[in-house]
């Protein structure tokens, strides 16, 4: 077969299980990201609370798994997830081995590890809000929920916009790793097209291109977002 | 809780550390290597030298390193141009592979930092220089060097730190560096969670300890920036 009908559409070619790979890499950093987002607000809440437990928790939460390596976590999310709901069947009088979906261990772990970075990411953002507006809002009387979600939560998504740009690549990038856990992601096809068609060159290339043209096309699509995020904003510059 | 087995497991995980360590040393000075070449292309003013560098830092930035690391070894080591080449002897070493792969990454992630500061260096400090006569070397050597180091130093921690859990993935090219004893370890003990608790807590102190060690460089370097004694 030809260099580049590995990759067709045809009967053979690889093109179409690619495609797919990339589909689900795009869906679980996805789901990798929301899940950051969750565990990354509740970290930058605790660390603003002025609570000194919740602060020492949510500082100590970013900087360990801001210090580990991200294999290891993906490593320790899926064994450690799947040992607890084996130990948890067998209390239950289930007998074997309970896996847990390698998709929603991959995304847990992509998460967990975003949310680390995400809680910087947010915090900032709520430091760069105006002291004057909030205090501005809670003289008009405002209740803290009413304050939240009309003067807290679109600046700091304004705010966080660039830096969730970043950690969206980062997730993207990440996620290839979630391959050691079998689910059929990019990085996992590639490996499977390269072991059964003895191409690892050609495979792993073009799983790389395909990688790179989602970094591309998705930073594009942040770059519009921020774009329409900042359209009221003044700008320094120009 | 079974402490024999706890000291038995971490000896053997802290045996697996020298490996890690040289691995993110080789990879980490090679990659300073490759990253000043791509600097100094990226800020030469010559259109295609400064395109090539712009697509080398796209290029490997924007792709997992896991991948880059297969394109290296299972790639390279597949093409029979390779194997008959001079570089064969060379590549064939899964260590080779491993240290070329995680320069060539993290060249394209330094490349950027000394970038920005080079730019952060005060326009009007070159002009000095240039106006007391320095030649360009000198003028490198004495002004621009030292003001962009301390610019590019936190910066630069976090890419070692950062590289330093970028070596968890030579596990995955049959290297035995503390993530794959420690896997080893729980594939043949059954054990989930002790040994990969062990693993991250070695990395974890050997990133405090880097992170540290640059902190303390920065504040030896900056002394002008602290508060003077009363």
């Amino acid at each position: 077969m030809g260099d580049l009908a590995i990759f067709g559409f045809g009967p053979g070619g690889w093109g179409l299980a690619l495609l797919q790979g990339a589909a689900m890499t795009l869906l679980v950093s996805a789901c990798g990201l929301l899940i950051g987002a969750a565990i990354g607000g509740l970290v930058a809440w605790a660390r603003l609370s002025g609570r000194l437990l919740a602060g020492g928790v949510g500082q100590a939460y970013a900087a360990l798994f801001r210090g580990l390596p991200e294999l290891l976590i993906v490593y320790f999310v899926y064994f450690g997830t799947s040992t607890l709901l084996t130990e948890t069947a067998h209390a239950l009088g289930h007998e074997g081995f309970v896996g847990v979906p390698s998709f929603a261990a991959g995304a847990l772990a992509v998460g967990v590890i975003s949310g680390a970075y995400q809680a910087e990411v947010f915090r900032a953002a709520y430091l760069a809000i105006s002291r004057g507006e909030l205090e501005a809002a809670v003289s008009v009387g405002m209740n803290r929920a009413l304050l939240f979600r009309r003067i807290i939560a679109p600046q700091v998504l304004r705010f966080a916009l660039p830096g969730l740009g970043n950690l969206w690549q980062v997730a993207l990038k990440d996620s290839s790793l979630i391959s050691v856990t079998g689910l059929t992601e990019l990085m996992r096809i590639s490996q499977v097209g390269a072991g059964s068609t003895h191409r690892p060159f050609a495979f792993y290339l073009g799983g790389a291109a395909l990688y790179f043209v989602m970094t591309l096309a998705t930073t594009r699509f942040f770059d519009l977002a921020e774009a329409r995020a900042t359209r009221g904003m003044r700008r320094a510059t120009s | 809780m079974d402490f024999d087995f706890i000291s038995k497991t971490f000896v053997r995980l802290l045996a697996a550390l020298p490996l890690t360590l040289s691995v993110w040393f080789f990879s980490v000075v090679l990659g300073a290597l490759i990253a000043a070449g791509v600097t100094w292309m990226r800020v030469s003013g010559r259109k295609p030298l400064e395109l090539f560098a712009r697509a080398y830092v796209a290029v490997f930035r924007g792709t997992p390193l896991l991948i880059q690391l297969f394109v290296v070894y299972y790639g390279l080591a597949s093409l029979p141009a390779v194997r008959a080449s001079v570089a064969w002897p060379f590549l064939r070493d899964s260590f080779n592979c491993a240290v070329l792969s995680l320069a060539l990454c993290t060249a394209g992630y330094q490349t950027e930092i000394f970038r920005g500061a080079f730019l952060a260096v005060p326009h009007g400090q070159v002009e000095a220089a240039r106006a007391c006569g320095m030649s360009r070397l000198l003028m490198f050597r004495r002004i621009m060097f030292p003001i962009a180091l301390r610019h590019a130093l936190p910066a630069y921690s976090t890419e070692m730190i950062s590289m330093v859990k970028s070596t968890a993935l030579v596990s995955l090219i049959t290297l035995w560096d503390v993530m794959s004893v420690a896997l080893k370890i729980r594939n043949d003990t059954l054990v989930t969670y002790l040994p990969l608790i062990l693993a991250g807590a070695i990395y974890f102190v050997v990133n405090y300890i880097i992170g540290a060690g640059f902190l303390a460089l920065e504040r030896r370097l900056s002394p002008h920036l602290r508060p003077r004694p009363s």
